[in-house]
């Protein structure tokens, strides 16, 4: 098989199998979530500007600030890049790759 | 009465003076006012930035959160009304901020964070029906240049940003070292980050950038899985358009 036929066949496959798929079921699922989101999840996507955010929280610190250790970032190591990038997944300076003893 | 440039000047600077002149309707002084809508300002920009990030403020904690979002919204505040797009160069600040420096991938990330959300409030459009596609002879087929969803949005990137999306939202696989091209699209309502396989960014950027069907499969190399991503845009309604 040349490779444009093997293309075309792979296509034609692809698209046979979602036009099998009834259009009713798709209807269906339209109806039910029409107009409504999971609490949490829309607000997430549908970004802010949705609530009043009006708060007493003091928020007046200038420009001085540290990072502390938090977050899921800790949890995650990734190995050093093929660029030469260090590895990543700590807030701190990185001193776990130093020889012990 | 003061003009609105000096009510400005001092919003977003908490060690600027209190603008002089302020009262309160009854000619008494209102300083202490000014005070609280200044603070107001300031946490509702954050509060915005705590929404529209979600994926960082998991990364790094909402204590940090809270340090870099004041930082930036200080030195970026909107620039539109439309709230759900605030923070859109909030990515690029990342890459900038010293205490983060040991987290290359952050600025990657944030930069889903922010395509979600253009996602959710780009326009409706209609998937072309599959038949449509089946129905081509083959070089028409070649020859044929695709239109997408304004809803979908590529993003390539150099570090596993979508595992690490995942991870650290959803409670996905702990994320490995490969680079991940992501891929959103939205089928109806809701956008969703997909990460694409080998070469598949290749293919869709050549396919977004006007390239006709056969050339732009050929630019995915070897390890490119055709019916993966054709079932993955014909099944979010991402094609809209056929042009031969």
């Amino acid at each position: 098989m040349s490779k444009a036929l093997k293309t075309a066949a792979i296509v034609s496959a692809v698209a046979a199998s979602f036009v099998a798929q009834t259009t009713t079921a798709t209807a269906q699922a339209k109806e039910k979530c029409f107009g409504i989101s999971l609490a949490g999840q829309n607000s997430c996507e549908a970004g802010p500007g949705t609530t009043c955010a009006g708060t007493s929280t003091v928020d007046y610190q200038g420009n001085a600030w540290t990072i502390v250790d938090a977050g899921k970032c800790m949890e995650i190591e990734l190995p050093a890049m093929a660029d030469g990038t260090p590895r990543m997944g700590s807030l701190e300076a990185l001193d776990r790759d130093l020889p012990q003893g | 009465m003061i003009s609105q440039s000096v009510f400005r000047a001092s919003l977003l600077n908490p060690s600027a003076p209190i603008p002089e002149g302020l009262t309160d309707g009854h000619d008494r002084p209102a300083g202490r006012r000014y005070g609280v809508y200044r603070n107001n300002v300031t946490v509702s920009l954050r509060e915005a930035l705590v929404a529209g990030f979600p994926s960082i403020v998991s990364l790094i904690g909402r204590e940090n959160f809270d340090h870099v979002a004041r930082a930036y919204l200080r030195q970026s505040p909107p620039v539109s009304p439309l709230m759900m797009h605030y923070g859109a160069d909030f990515p690029a600040f990342l890459a900038t901020v010293e205490q983060l420096a040991p987290l290359p991938y952050l600025s990657d990330v944030a930069r889903i964070d922010v395509a979600m959300r253009q996602s959710y409030h780009a326009a409706d459009s209609f998937g072309i029906d599959p038949a449509s596609l089946q129905a081509l002879d083959e070089d028409t087929l070649l020859n044929t240049r695709f239109g997408f969803a304004p809803s979908m949005i590529l993003l390539r990137s150099a570090r596993p940003i979508g595992s690490i999306w995942h991870y650290t939202l959803r409670g996905g696989e702990k994320p490995t070292g490969n680079p991940e091209d992501v891929l959103i699209l939205r089928a109806e309502f809701d956008p969703e980050p997909f990460i694409l396989g080998p070469g598949a960014g290749d293919v869709v950027e050549a396919l977004q950038g006007g390239m006709p069907f056969g050339p732009a499969i050929e630019t995915g190399g070897p390890g490119f899985d055709l019916g993966a991503l054709l079932g993955l845009l014909l099944s979010h309604s991402a094609i809209t358009n056929l042009n031969n």
